[in-house]
């Protein structure tokens, strides 16, 4: 018999192959910790997983996530997978999938970036790997190390 | 190749080819930069010179640059003389200085400053240093320099010696020779040594690179010795600078094992790491070379407002 955790929920979304340990930074990301959100969120982490051997689930209820948030969680989790769920099913399935470029995302993490100087400029990088992260600031031209510690 | 309204902000928004054809117009313009000859191809065109932070050559040399061909410049050289004071944006001030000129040289202390005004601009932007980030004229003048002193840049042994960690103009010096086929040493006491992500990107490249903290075993079979200034503020301990300084400054003596036609270069300005002996050898090359900086950047205004000889 399968071993169910988290009961199925009925509408919302679920995150699911996130990357093994990357659960906190998606919440993070959602802003479960700002109390803005009304619904439940279970979070599974350290997951057996058929692909990846261990793997992070989220699952919000009553939310569908904006691309902005998808576009997020593709930085820190670049093969996780979204699942809308409308009545008990799964309405829609996709990857999140992370462009050549990202902008308005994460902040540049060097200080004297102009981009960190009251500049009107969205801070934008290129994504030089996607496995490790590798994300290049197109003003400064330096390596974003700590992604997770810079998302806006 | 068309370069006009094209920005420079890094070197690497250059291809080998491109940078040929401006070493190549660099050469045509050396009669014209010694005032041997007159032209007045860039008559009617305006630079906007802007220079937020200090600089005696890169400033003079666009301007001599922007005069020898019959252009006018127009320049703030002190941030407070102007709108920034008052808070105004660097986009704003960009937005300002487009409607008043042709062309716009910048310098600033932050970097990613000149891709912003790239951004801003519809007039071509020329990064005339960014902070610790790129200064592209100044590695086309070091290449223009080894060009004409050597006559070829490809298989000459090129050794860098300096603060090879932090100054970032070297970083793309390296980049740019190899894309030319020179044969780098890298001479830094362990603390300075070019970042491992460069040595990398270098190799990845199909560049030679050795490493090395000591000069004496190197020198022999140099071909240029590059030599960067070791910033004080790096180390917070004033004894250690001095060591440091020490171990890394070019005399006479430091240059007895060298090849007869070595040529020492050095971005300027320098404070104590090349002797003044060195001045009067017939290795050094730092005043031609910051000499180089009005052909080079003479071409490139040339090609960027399309101008022709």
């Amino acid at each position: 018999m399968r071993d169910i955790k988290v009961t199925p929920i009925r509408n919302g979304t679920v995150i699911d192959h996130i990357t093994c340990g990357q659960a906190l930074n998606v919440l993070r990301i959602l802003g479960v910790n700002e109390n803005n959100i009304d619904s439940t969120v279970s979070v599974l982490m350290h997951v057996p997983s058929k692909k990846t051997q261990w793997k992070d689930v989220v699952k919000v209820e009553d939310r569908e996530l904006d691309p902005k948030t998808v576009d997020k969680i593709a930085l820190i989790s670049p093969n996780a997978t979204i699942d809308i769920i409308r009545d008990y099913n799964v309405a829609e399935k996709h990857r999140v999938v992370l462009a050549p470029r990202v902008r308005g995302l994460v902040r540049c993490g060097n200080p004297n970036c102009i981009t960190n100087k009251r500049e009107p400029v969205e801070p934008e990088f290129a994504v030089d790997n996607q496995s490790p992260m590798v994300l290049r600031c197109i003003y400064c031209d330096r390596i974003q190390n700590n992604i997770t510690d810079h998302l806006i | 190749m068309n370069f006009q309204n094209m920005d420079v902000v890094s070197i690497r928004d250059f291809n080998r080819e491109q940078i040929e054809e401006i070493l190549e117009l660099s050469r045509e313009m050396l009669p014209y930069a010694r005032g041997e000859k007159v032209t007045r191809m860039l008559e009617g065109k305006i630079l906007g010179n802007l220079f937020f932070e200090p600089s005696t050559r890169t400033r003079l040399s666009f301007e001599s640059a922007a005069n020898r061909l019959g252009a006018k410049v127009i320049d703030v050289s002190q941030i407070s003389t102007t709108s920034i004071t008052k808070g105004e944006t660097l986009a704003d001030t960009i937005r300002m200085v487009e409607a008043y000129s042709d062309l716009i040289v910048l310098r600033h202390p932050h970097e990613g400053a000149a891709r912003l005004a790239a951004h801003f601009s519809s007039k071509p932007v020329i990064n005339a240093g960014d902070g610790a980030g790129s200064h592209p004229t100044q590695t086309l003048l070091d290449l223009f320099t080894i060009q004409q002193e050597k006559g070829s840049i490809d298989g000459m042994n090129v050794v860098i010696l300096g603060d090879l960690k932090y100054g970032r103009t070297v970083h793309s010096l390296a980049e740019a020779l190899t894309l030319f086929g020179a044969k780098l040493t890298f001479v830094a006491p362990e603390a300075l040594q070019m970042p491992i992500e460069t040595v990398k990107h270098v190799e990845n490249m199909g560049g030679s690179i050795t490493c090395t903290n000591c000069i004496d075993d190197v020198i022999s079979d140099a071909d240029v010795l590059y030599v960067t200034r070791i910033q004080r503020e790096r180390f917070p301990d004033p004894a250690e600078y001095e060591k440091v300084a020490g171990m890394y400054r070019i005399d006479i003596d430091a240059l007895r094992e060298a090849k007869k036609d070595l040529i020492v270069m050095h971005p300027l300005p320098r404070i104590d790491e090349i002797a003044p002996e060195v001045d009067f050898t017939p290795h050094a090359r730092y005043f031609q070379q910051a000499f180089n900086g009005i052909p080079v950047r003479m071409a490139l205004l040339t090609l960027l407002l399309g101008g022709s000889l």
